[in-house]
């Protein structure tokens, strides 16, 4: 019978549990437990029911458990629980985590395999626990020649970049971390971004392959970032405002994929470019340049940029769904919160119990996050489609198609949003507006 | 004195424009060799294949064993077409010793043959899938190929490493009920096959990228010495199952796929065609075989060949591949040579790669039907 740990004492395993808690006990109590209540004071609090909410206010439903949802909606209230947790990076990287667990049984399945099993109960769902894991222990290492501060650099601004962008995708009406006017330009300008760091960890990393696969990186997203820019002129022309959340409430009645085909379909083809995906995925290309500008990418650094690739996807197909599809905007089918739980409280038995401060979300915001989410699966299934069904192709065929085609194309879609709006058919006073 | 350096290592004054890259042997572009690309820009200015690092010394470790323990490592350098490797060897003898050899072993051979040839070329076309990064291509001829494998392991034993030809026919006779199995799995095999026109060779974007990419006119392919595939892309029908029939190839009903365009799609296709003519050869073969009969002649141990030589050729899977086994009345051969089809096909890459863009070279190198392992020996 063959032993795993020969030396195991059950004795010694408990004693060490104990010293691992006791210790981190410790530090939680002397450092942890001031450093969050220092934080707390510093970060702008909510005012209910006259107070401000502080920690010592927070910690009060302890004694009085109907201040609970209260205190909760106001937390949800905050800039950080925005930016942390739901429309912000936590919602995002949720579903970039379902994008790779998605991607990877779909593709099996499209390739009479199985794909990701063993681990997790269920069809091998923990298998991306399992890889991070395996990418924050292994070593991370720098090429000796290589410019430090900026290969260490690069993968943290990409994914501050993605996370970035995610901020700017209205969810629910009302629910976005930066409501700005000129949302569709900091698109843009973020977009910008990613050749740069692209370029400065292929450069910094002093490397060969990862340098080609950098320029190739340049060239292809400077030359589809200009048919991207022009696609959307369409909306942008028809809608007369640039900020998001106001494009998705001006298609309550139909969604602008109907009259704008054209710019839908080149604004999907650039962002398969832009996510360097299958057929585009030229700077990763790894029969021609090993994996191109992640070749010295290691450990966790590696595991970054795949987290900001990801955020990245979630971000651009986010941004087709709040374009064209419009948004959060759907038959509305999800059930009002029952009337008597909110008036009458639960009755369980003899106790009834009234709860103040329900619903915590109102109906038209889940049905609109259940619309968003729907219509944002669903562009990211066919962003993920053409790994399973397509070869890579060639940098001059790539440029070609940016270059020529997809420029034409891009203005063929702005003179039909024109033809519209002068028409008097949509826009500002149009018949169907 | 400055010490010569071995090419790649040597500091070259080139212009400063020009980039040599490594390209293996660690690479996932590249197999068990390198090659030293030099681009500008995208393009590449020159190309040197450098293999080697796999060389094993078959040849030599041939002279010491006598002709039968002989079979199991001269079969190691294609082990995925291990039967064509072993066939010139075992025709070689058979001519040394002259031994006559049953009718029903040849077909048998012949059936071998065609399975090994169908299962290196899913392999081959596997791994040209994910060469252009097409990875369903990857996944489903490596999953097809199990039909092939299983049937060579019901023939044989083994899944990859035969050992099946012996000199006067084959080791074992065929299972009992082999020969329906073997044409149910062929049928479907077919089947699979041309599915493959779907997802791969119709492809627009395959054909916009390989169509026109490493063109061998016909009169460079016979001029380096190319065989196979490459050369039958480029419009030469050359095929030794017609030109130089061995076993029962003449009595068998199949043709040769020949292809004008000489370019990197017309030789990735042409093995794809040669499976569908290998199905048609295992199904014939199967009908005319006869159902009951010796498969093997009883040789004498350590049978000792005369004063002579013999050079024997097979299609194989990446065309033609001679033996060559020189006898000096020993148990031993005096001297075994290989002559490899992967190594004269190689000897055109330098020329095809001049002036092609970088992302153009997986597609061109391993259109070339190349396996390093046998280049090397």
């Amino acid at each position: 019978m063959s032993v795993i740990a020969p030396n195991f004492k059950f004795s010694e395993f408990v004693k060490s549990i104990l010293d691992n808690a006791f210790w981190m006990l410790l530090i939680f109590v002397l450092i942890g437990l001031p450093a969050v209540f220092i934080a707390l004071f510093y970060i702008e609090m909510p005012v209910i029911d006259g107070q401000l909410l502080t920690p010592f206010l927070a910690l009060t439903w302890l004694a009085d458990p109907s201040r609970t949802i209260p205190i909760l909606k106001a937390f949800m209230s905050t800039d950080l629980f925005k930016i942390a947790a739901f429309p912000g990076f936590g919602f995002a990287a949720l579903i970039a985590a379902g994008t790779i667990f998605v991607e990877r049984k779909m593709l099996a399945k499209l390739q009479l395999r199985v794909g990701p099993f063993y681990c997790g109960k269920f069809e091998g769902i923990l298998q991306l626990m399992g890889d991070g894991l395996k990418l924050i222990s292994k070593e991370i290492i720098i090429p000796a020649k290589a410019d430090k501060p900026i290969f260490w650099a690069a993968p943290i601004l990409f994914v501050a970049t993605a996370a970035a962008f995610v901020a700017l995708i209205p969810v629910a009406p009302g629910w976005v971390v930066a409501d700005v006017d000129v949302g569709l330009i900091a698109v843009f300008a973020i977009i910008g971004f990613f050749p740069i760091i692209t370029i400065l960890s292929a450069w910094s990393s002093n490397s060969k392959f990862p340098f080609i696969g950098g320029i190739r990186a340049l060239h292809q997203m400077v030359s589809f970032e200009i048919p991207l820019i022009l696609s959307l002129l369409g909306v942008v022309i028809l809608t007369g405002t640039l900020n998001l959340s106001e494009i998705v409430v001006s298609q309550s009645n139909f969604p602008w994929i109907i009259f704008l085909p054209i710019g839908a379909i080149i604004f999907f083809i650039t962002i398969l470019a832009e996510l360097e995906r299958i057929p585009f995925d030229l700077p990763e290309a790894e029969s021609e340049i090993v994996a191109g500008w992640l070749t010295e990418f290691s450990g966790m650094i590696y595991g970054l940029v795949q987290l900001g690739t990801y955020l990245k996807l979630y971000a651009f197909a986010a941004l087709f769904v709040v374009l064209f599809l419009g948004g959060w905007t759907g038959p509305m089918i999800w059930p009002p919160f029952p009337e008597d739980i909110i008036t009458n409280g639960i009755t369980i038995g003899p106790i009834t119990a009234k709860i103040p401060g329900l619903p915590i979300f109102s109906q038209e915001m889940l049905n609109g996050v259940l619309w968003f989410v729907i219509k944002t699966v669903g562009v990211i299934f066919f962003i993920l489609l053409p790994r399973g069904v397509f070869p890579r192709i060639r940098i001059d065929m790539l440029l070609s198609l940016g270059w020529y085609k997809l420029i034409g194309l891009a203005f063929v879609n702005i003179f039909i949003a024109l033809g519209l709006l002068y028409a008097g058919v949509l826009g500002p006073g149009g018949i169907l507006q | 004195m400055i010490k010569e350096l071995p090419p790649g290592l040597a500091l070259q004054k080139v212009d400063e424009r020009i980039m040599t890259l490594n390209v293996g042997p660690q690479h996932p572009g590249s197999g068990h060799m390198r090659i030293i690309v030099q681009i500008d820009g995208d393009f590449i200015v020159a190309c040197d294949p450098d293999p080697g690092y796999v060389h094993r010394g078959e040849e030599k470790m041939a002279e010491y064993r006598n002709y039968i323990t002989n079979i199991p490592h001269l079969e190691r350098p294609v082990i995925h077409d291990s039967c064509n490797v072993l066939y010139p060897y075992v025709l070689g003898v058979e001519e040394l010793l002259g031994i006559e050899v049953p009718e029903r072993a040849k077909y048998i051979r012949v059936i071998a043959s065609e399975l090994n040839r169908c299962v290196y070329t899913m392999y081959w076309l596997a791994i040209y899938g994910i060469f252009l990064g097409h990875s369903t291509m990857f996944m489903w001829p490596a999953g097809d190929r199990e039909l092939l494998i299983d049937l060579l392991e019901k023939m044989t034993g083994a899944r990859v490493t035969h050992s099946h030809f012996v000199p006067g026919g084959v080791r074992n006779d065929l299972p009992p009920n082999f020969e329906d199995v073997c044409l149910r799995q062929v049928n479907y095999f077919e089947k699979r096959i041309k599915e493959y026109a779907a997802i791969f060779y119709d492809n627009p974007i395959l054909i916009a990228r390989t169509a026109n990419t490493g063109v061998l006119s016909r009169e460079d392919a016979i001029r380096l010495g190319t065989t196979g595939s490459v050369l039958r892309a480029s419009g030469v029908d050359y095929d030794l199952r017609k030109k130089e029939p061995y076993d029962v190839y003449e009595e068998l009903d199949f043709q040769t796929n020949v292809l004008k365009e000489g370019d990197s799609y017309a030789r990735s296709k042409i093995p794809w065609l040669d499976m569908m003519e290998s199905c048609r050869i295992i199904r014939h073969a199967l009908q005319k075989m006869p159902k009951s009969g010796s498969v093997r002649v009883k040789l004498k141990p350590n049978p000792k060949g005369g004063d002579d030589s013999v050079y024997k050729r097979v299609e194989s899977g990446r065309g033609s591949l001679g033996c060559y086994i020189v006898s000096d009345k020993k148990p031993e051969p005096y001297r075994v040579k290989l002559s490899v089809g992967s190594f004269r096909n190689l000897i055109a890459l330098p020329y095809l790669l001049k002036g092609e863009k970088l992302g153009n070279m997986p597609s061109v190198y391993w259109s070339l039907n190349y396996w390093p392992v046998e280049a090397d020996r």
